[in-house]
């Protein structure tokens, strides 16, 4: 609370210093992008790279001269992974700041309950939030960065399939995105000839999956295992799937799609498959890539500036704000009517998540290519080709 | 069929020695006061989460996990004199509920200086498995079931055959009688929040490999341990142990033979019949009332 109340009353400092300058200069209010994230709480994972990643690049558009000949403004709170909390912020957005933009809503429960607001006044909201709900069925001014979970099942379908397997064990946790990766899997899983034979789950705190895992183990036929979970179940499952001497493929989610996996599991990490962002191995993409320069640039710049690892949630507030940016440069105004239109247009754009292909009917405008399988190998995350 | 067995088993044992370890530091504290300590887990969380901060010091395993298990110690010790000794003459119930509060305030503390993030530690002898058949079992695992079992004799001969242990059971039977007979029952409070929380924090460092550690790893161990802890009897040590693996044993046959999603229903169904009908759990003491 303190923090953001902080941040926003510095934001409103420096907007009163620049509109002071500004009146001066060009008496033009700045564009305002409002954003209500978790940046404490038990999602500050996800709020965290995101604010930092929109401070910085807002402040890197105006030292570039801005937008449309003004300046940008972020007016950012801390949701604190709260959707009570999400709902009031986003009013104030909308009634108080009168923003022209959202770009915000870290996880999907605090994204969810502010699409009726958005709706109902009409204002562009870019979600960062992973679920499929938020896009389908289509809402008119909602639209969305991250991956969604189903495009996860259906990658890591299409790698077993290209590995003439069909038959996989599941395992998942009982949490949000485990339950929803878990469901979303169960659906598509036939559409790609893949058989689910085996549906295990664990418990939040769970400290032992190996009775689960030698279940599966059991199961006839069974050809590989897909982990869907998040946090430290995952890093246990695998560290278990190899005490046991489990050897079938093991696939995990893009829910631990970072170093902090690989760590924790160790060695038993070793050959784990799973679908995730370029972002990364923006390092090891080749220069023909074409999202070599947008991952590679973004990672460089946040790394560099913040000292810490990149990852791919500060990307998705990347993509965010520079679709929304897009979107007023082709609207030519911040008029909200036509920058929907504008953001439901953009074709082609290539964002840290891969090439964003908006339509009336997709408003994530995302495609298989964007997800790349990647293996460990040697304790470093390997593309798979 | 029975190599499956074999292996659920081994998984009960392992989980049930953890859950037993963590009872056992519940059942310290209820003996000499009656009080349950729902700071118990974050004893735990201290002890894993304080190891790993050493070691990053730079310091090699053995002495980090003493300096994280001196640390818990002094937390509980602080525990006690801050929080709980200042209302001693308040009901039980006071008590439980500071413990709470405790456990947020320490969660919290953990969280900021240690950040949220998830963090291992490396197994104490190596991480290949021990085959058993055709079931396997962690070095580790044998790490935290000798370990529990060495506890419980310490428990034993201290509660039976020293003063200072004679003392406290005596204070958890009568606190009057206790200090007219020349007991210092604050002293004895004091004591058994220190040596608990170094329990605690023992388990934590033990459980560390196996499960990993983060601020708020307290809770649902925490939960486990005093459910545990129920189940055996409340205040015994063996009982602590007997909870401990019974609970371990029924989450992981119930994960095997009917359902990994219902296996806590299961484990707590359970736990509910034997209270039915032992209501001081499979190893407590008889509350016989003295008239």
């Amino acid at each position: 609370m303190d923090r953001t109340g902080g941040i926003a009353f510095g934001r409103s400092i420096l907007a009163a210093a620049f509109c002071a300058s500004a009146i001066a200069a060009q008496a033009a209010e700045p564009i305002k992008i409002g954003a209500f994230l978790s940046i404490t709480g038990p999602a500050a994972f996800l709020g965290d790279p995101e604010q930092k990643t929109l401070e910085y690049y807002v402040e890197q558009l105006n030292s570039a001269g801005g937008l449309l000949g003004r300046k940008l403004e972020l007016v950012a709170y801390d949701s604190a992974g709260d959707a009570e909390k999400a709902r009031t912020y986003a009013k104030r957005l909308i009634e108080q700041d009168k923003v022209d933009v959202i770009v915000g809503g870290s996880t999907t429960g605090e994204t969810m309950a502010v699409i009726p607001l958005a709706e109902q006044a009409g204002v562009p909201f870019i979600s960062l939030a992973g679920a499929v709900v938020i896009i389908e069925p289509v809402k008119k001014w909602v639209f969305k960065t991250p991956h969604t979970d189903r495009m996860a099942c259906e990658k890591i379908f299409v790698d077993l399939r290209a590995r003439g397997l069909t038959k996989m064990g599941l395992i998942s946790g009982t949490g949000g995105f485990d339950k929803s990766m878990r469901a979303e899997c169960l659906k598509v899983a036939a559409t790609h000839g893949v058989e689910i034979v085996a549906d295990e789950t664990y418990g939040a705190g769970d400290t032992d999956m190996t009775a689960q895992l030698a279940k599966i183990r059991n199961t006839p036929n069974v050809q590989a295992v897909l982990n869907a979970g998040f946090g430290q179940g995952p890093a246990i499952v695998t560290k278990n799937y190899r005490q046991l001497g489990i050897k079938l493929p093991l696939y995990q989610s893009h829910g631990v799609a970072s170093k902090q996996y690989v760590k924790l599991a160790g060695e038993a990490a070793e050959g784990v498959r799973l679908p995730a962002a370029a972002l990364l191995v923006a390092d090891t993409l080749p220069d023909s890539d074409p999202q070599k320069k947008v991952v590679a640039g973004y990672k460089r710049e946040y790394e560099s500036r913040f000292k810490q690892d990149v990852s791919t949630f500060g990307g998705h507030a990347y993509d965010g704000l520079m679709l929304a940016v897009e979107a007023m440069r082709r609207a030519g105004s911040t008029d909200k009517a036509r920058v929907r239109e504008a953001l439901e247009s953009i074709r082609g754009y290539m964002g840290t998540a891969g090439v964003v292909n908006m339509s009336a009917q997709d408003h994530m405008g995302l495609d298989l290519s964007a997800f790349r399988m990647l293996e460990v190998r040697n304790g470093e995350w390997t593309l798979v080709k | 069929m029975s190599a499956q067995l074999t292996q659920y088993l081994l998984s009960g044992l392992t989980v049930g020695a953890i859950y037993a370890l963590v009872a056992l530091g519940f059942s310290m504290i209820y003996n000499a006061s009656h009080v349950i300590n729902f700071a118990q887990g974050e004893f735990v969380m201290i002890g894993g989460m304080a190891t790993v901060w050493f070691i990053g010091m730079g310091l090699p395993l053995p002495l980090a996990a003493l300096a994280a298990i001196g640390a818990a110690t002094l937390v509980g010790l602080l525990l006690e004199k801050l929080a709980v000794e200042p209302a001693r003459n308040a009901p039980v119930v006071t008590l439980i509920i500071i413990t709470i509060g405790a456990s947020i305030l320490l969660r919290g503390i953990a969280s900021v200086i240690w950040e949220k993030k998830i963090h291992a530690l490396p197994a104490f002898s190596g991480e290949q498995p021990i085959v058993l058949g055709s079931a396997t079992l962690t070095p580790q695992s044998l790490w935290v079931i000798g370990v529990a079992a060495a506890v419980v004799a310490a428990l034993w001969w201290f509660f039976n055959r020293t003063l200072a242990g004679k003392a406290m059971l005596a204070t958890s039977h009568n606190r009057l009688a206790a200090e007219l007979a020349g007991i210092g029952v604050r002293r004895v409070l004091l004591v058994s929040f220190g040596l608990s929380a170094a329990l605690g924090a023992l388990a934590g460092i033990l459980i560390a490999p196996i499960t990993f550690t983060s601020w708020d790893v307290g809770v649902m161990l925490g939960l486990k341990g005093f459910a545990a802890a129920i189940l055996g009897g409340l205040g015994s040590g063996p009982g602590a142990v007997a909870g401990g693996l019974a609970l371990g044993m029924i989450e992981s046959l119930g994960a095997g033979y009917v359902s990994s999603a219902y296996k806590d229903v299961i484990a707590f169904l359970i736990m509910l019949a034997v209270l039915m009908f032992r209501p001081s759990g499979l190893l407590g003491r008889r509350t016989a009332e003295r008239v």
